[in-house]
């Protein structure tokens, strides 16, 4: 073991101290019973094993929702099983089908109400973009303009499956997250902001349309004349 | 079922001063309707409910139609006589009309008692602009109570003795009639690849295309 070359653990944050021991190491420990980890690692793992999502859905994409909760897809098998009916006991807001404007305050206000650490899952593409609806005149062009997404699933409506799929890479970006230091996950740092204004309806359109502190909308992209 | 026509008479002989006309549908399905005048537009439906030949007692939809103000041009041949002895010169004259436009709400019934259906009753309102009243049938099918409160949100269509007239789908405050064929939807476009031509006129204006690339002299 010891000509082993060493490969450092990832490091847990900046400024902290490097575990002296390698992944071949901790490996050969864990076989002989011994577990060796760090905190960050531990509050991790359990933090994306018992995700609870927010019980409210939206549209059609609702219906998959729910049925990835069935026996069939058992979204119990990613901890996530616990659909909180109050956004006060919920850590994942799963956007599941369109955002009209007039649902829209009522989403962003459902939002500011969970508490940190909070990940929001934009599910079809009517929250990505308002899919089949973007012109219309009563559709949120993406639920990204008011309020921070952290995993897209394309689809009309995604499968299960693919629901399942974007909650495995959630839990990857939670158990990637730092909890100290500059480059923490944004509950560590007040300075990133958890609540956005809630948009008022107004005689046309929502106002404003979007929050401009949250959303640009794409450089121009070079289009032809 | 009695046929449209027979309908049609019978209203007339029961409500000699209502306006009760045939409006045909020219496509296959010939699904012609009756318009009523507003005016009498709560008695007729209460008579087709309660005729006991009719007993049109479910309405099953209710929806609004926009029909803008129309030029309709109208062409008249005439045969002028050549004074010299030939033949009559023909000269078309052509006259441009403006056909007002008007708000209607369709209704289609069927009788659940006797199992016929549908017989499509259509209301006009005056005009598109300050008189947009027709009466309610929310009274006489209670199954008209949304889809009239949709029909007013979405054309603007004000039902008189609706029980309750609020808006469906749009929140309160909103100003617009988004089913008008005259609404303009908020300009909130993008730039982005898109196969509807109408979208990317509009976007333009947001995103200008790209400077042209300057081409060396020689």
């Amino acid at each position: 073991m010891s000509d082993a070359v060493p490969t450092p653990v990832s490091a847990p944050a900046t400024g902290a101290v490097a575990p002296q021991i390698t992944d071949a190491e901790r490996e050969e420990l864990r076989r002989h019973g011994v577990l060796i980890t760090y905190f960050e690692e531990l509050y991790n793992w359990g933090r994306s094993n018992s995700i609870w999502p927010l019980q409210f859905g939206l549209a059609c994409c609702a219906i998959e929702m729910i049925a990835a909760a069935t026996a069939r897809f058992d979204i119990a098998r990613f901890g996530a099983e616990i659909f909180r009916p109050s956004p006060r006991q919920a850590d994942l807001m799963i956007v599941s089908g369109t955002v009209t404007k007039k649902m829209a305050p009522q989403v962003v206000r459902l939002w500011n109400q969970m508490p940190e650490p909070k990940y929001c899952i934009a599910m079809g593409a009517c929250a990505i973009s308002g899919g089949p609806f973007k012109q219309g005149y009563n559709v949120l062009k993406g639920v990204d303009r008011f309020i921070p997404v952290d995993i897209y699933i394309p689809g009309c409506p995604p499968r299960p499956e693919a629901l399942l799929n974007g909650l495995i890479e959630l839990q990857k970006k939670i158990r990637g997250e730092h909890l100290t230091g500059p480059d923490g996950a944004r509950f560590t740092r007040p300075e990133i902001p958890s609540e956005f204004p809630i948009p008022e309806c107004g005689e046309h359109d929502l106002v404003p349309p979007k929050n401009n502190a949250l959303w640009t909308p794409p450089p121009s992209a070079p289009r032809k004349a | 079922m009695e046929s449209l026509e027979q309908i049609r008479d019978r209203l007339r002989a029961y409500f000699p001063a209502a306006q009760v006309l045939i409006v045909t549908n020219p496509g296959v399905a010939a699904e012609h309707s009756l318009l009523v005048d507003a005016a009498h537009g709560r008695d007729i439906a209460l008579f087709l409910r309660d005729d006991s030949a009719l007993a049109l007692d479910y309405c099953s939809n209710a929806t609004g139609v926009d029909w803008p103000d129309k030029e309709i041009t109208d062409s008249v041949k005439t045969a002028v006589p050549d004074p010299a002895g030939g033949a009559p010169k023909i000269i078309e004259q052509k006259t441009t009309r403006l056909q007002p436009g008007c708000l209607e709400a369709v209704y289609h019934l069927y009788s659940m008692k006797l199992r016929h259906g549908p017989v499509i009753l259509r209301l006009r309102t005056a005009n598109r602009s300050d008189q947009t009243t027709l009466p309610s049938l929310t009274p006489i099918w209670r199954s008209c109570d949304f889809q009239e409160r949709e029909i007013y949100d979405l054309y603007g269509i004000i039902f008189e003795g609706h029980p309750d007239l609020r808006r469906l789908l749009m929140w309160e405050g909103f100003k617009d009639h988004p089913m008008r064929k005259d609404y303009v939807d908020p300009d909130d476009y993008e730039w982005e690849p898109t196969a509807h031509a109408q979208v990317l006129e509009r976007a333009k204006a947001h995103f200008p295309a790209a400077p042209k690339p300057e081409v060396p002299k020689p």
